[in-house]
């Protein structure tokens, strides 16, 4: 059991590496950081998947009998340039928000929304 | 065993990111990590998933990343929010997740359900139909060609996103500056660039095998077109932006990036027009075999353009941006003393 499953605990773990990467850290390029990890191990996911024991890769030739399931591959390989696709969209974005506050930091990127909302309502009142 | 020694791995570069207060580390972390898990892939036999893994997870992510980290300043900040009830719902996510994975069938078991439906087809009935050996190319762009551009649409559009974020009116006055910075880096990396000079027609040319031996080997359109992209990078990289732009006509690469999901479709949209359906490649031409050939061999040279050209966009209006924040900031500079 312990080797049956191995695959899919380093996966969790590695996917809750990510995902607390995600919660706990305020640096924005960080965040990416943790969610390319978390990607990356659907990523493993699904490859370790579709690996029979004994087979090959799925290209056929003449004398092999067994391949590897060649579906989930498929799914992946798209899904990878997918992601890069993303993160650079996400990554334009952090320069943006650097360029519009000054900092990539989660905490002060609030700080200075607050500011904004409380200089708002004060402007209101008066 | 490989692949223990390489998932171990994995997770003990994973933990160091989480410690890394330095950015510049973190990333170059990411990159290994791309790389290992490129590996892993390779032991698992996904050869085409390895070859992707390792161009972009390995090589290009990290290279945009950096570029990023050169704007956004490379250390991060210590505090942390709200660490612990972080820790606790991952912790519990966790538990549940292994929970889950207990009834799940053991690694690599023949009778598992994902090689039940419809694989055994792909398997043994791909020569017969696509009439190609590599098996996941078939997939990819014969029997799931509709997933495939939905995809390339994905990545098309994440192109216009960057674009519409970074790219601006480009003012002509401070062109002079620009080439004498980067003279100057030159003059410091002479071998580096005499050795890249004589490297970049072999790069170009192994990314043209790949895209067109992707029917018979791994490769295809993805991982030509990422390959391709890398190389115009490391030409952009080594000689100066203000040099590549003159050789990459940036208007032009943004028509291809589109003209490429543009013949992705109306391959599509002959097959329907000559009587089947949306993507049956049987249709277009006499022989079923014939067309399935034309069809993958057209829309996987759609897909190499658009990826490649969408990746070499991002990286020019990453550097782009750089290249005029840091004019910006020369100018500011000498007004204020």
């Amino acid at each position: 059991m312990l080797i049956g499953l191995f695959n899919n605990w380093i996966v969790v773990m590695l996917m809750m590496i990510g995902l607390y990467i995600v919660i706990a850290h305020g640096n924005l390029i960080k965040k990416i950081v943790g969610l390319t990890l978390f990607q990356t191990s659907v990523f493993i996911f699904y490859i370790s998947m579709a690996k029979v024991v004994g087979g090959t890769a799925p290209i056929l030739a003449d004398d092999i009998i067994q391949y590897s399931n060649p579906l989930p591959h498929a799914l992946i390989l798209t899904a990878i340039v997918v992601a890069i696709a993303t993160t650079a969209l996400a990554l334009s974005l952090v320069i943006r928000i650097k360029a519009a506050y000054g900092s990539i930091e989660e905490e002060e990127i609030q700080r200075q929304d607050n500011q904004i909302q409380a200089d708002k309502k004060e402007r209101k009142q008066a | 065993m490989i692949d223990i020694v390489l998932l171990t791995l994995l997770l003990a570069v994973a933990i160091a990111i989480i410690r890394m207060k330095d950015l510049f580390a973190v990333v170059m972390l990411s990159g290994i990590y791309g790389l290992l898990s490129a590996s892993f892939f390779v032991a698992m036999d996904a050869v085409d998933v390895a070859f992707t893994e390792a161009a972009v997870g390995a090589g290009i992510s990290t290279l945009l990343m950096l570029v990023v980290i050169t704007m956004t300043g490379r250390s991060e900040n210590t505090t942390r929010h709200k660490p612990f009830p972080a820790l606790l719902l991952v912790v519990i996510t966790g538990c549940l997740l292994i929970y889950g994975t207990l009834d799940m069938p053991y690694f690599g078991s023949a009778d598992a359900p994902v090689h039940s439906h419809v694989a055994p087809r792909y398997i043994n009935d791909s020569m017969q139909e696509i009439g190609i050996p590599n098996i996941v190319t078939s997939i990819l762009a014969s029997y799931r060609a509709f997933d495939t551009f939905g995809e390339l649409v994905v990545i098309f559009t994440a192109g216009i996103g960057v674009l519409a974020l970074l790219s601006s009116v480009r003012r002509p006055d401070n062109g002079d500056k620009i080439v004498c910075i980067n003279y100057s880096m030159h003059e410091q990396h002479l071998v580096v660039r005499i050795v890249t000079k004589m490297l970049l027609p072999f790069i170009l040319l192994f990314a043209l095998y790949v895209q067109f031996h992707g029917d018979f080997g791994p490769g295809g359109g993805f991982q030509a077109g990422v390959i391709f992209a890398a190389a115009i990078i490391l030409y952009a990289m080594l000689f100066g932006l203000s040099t590549a732009r003159i050789v990459i006509n940036q208007p032009f690469i943004q028509l291809i990036s589109a003209t490429g999901v543009l013949l992705y479709g109306c391959v599509g949209l002959v097959s329907l027009l000559n009587g089947g359906n949306f993507f049956d490649y049987n249709f277009l031409s006499n022989d079923a075999i014939t067309g399935q050939h034309l069809g993958i061999f057209l829309i996987e040279w759609a897909v190499g353009c658009t990826v490649a050209s969408v990746i070499i966009i991002i990286f020019f209006n990453f550097a782009d941006y750089r290249e005029r924040q840091q004019s910006n900031e020369n100018e500011h500079n000498q007004e204020s003393p």
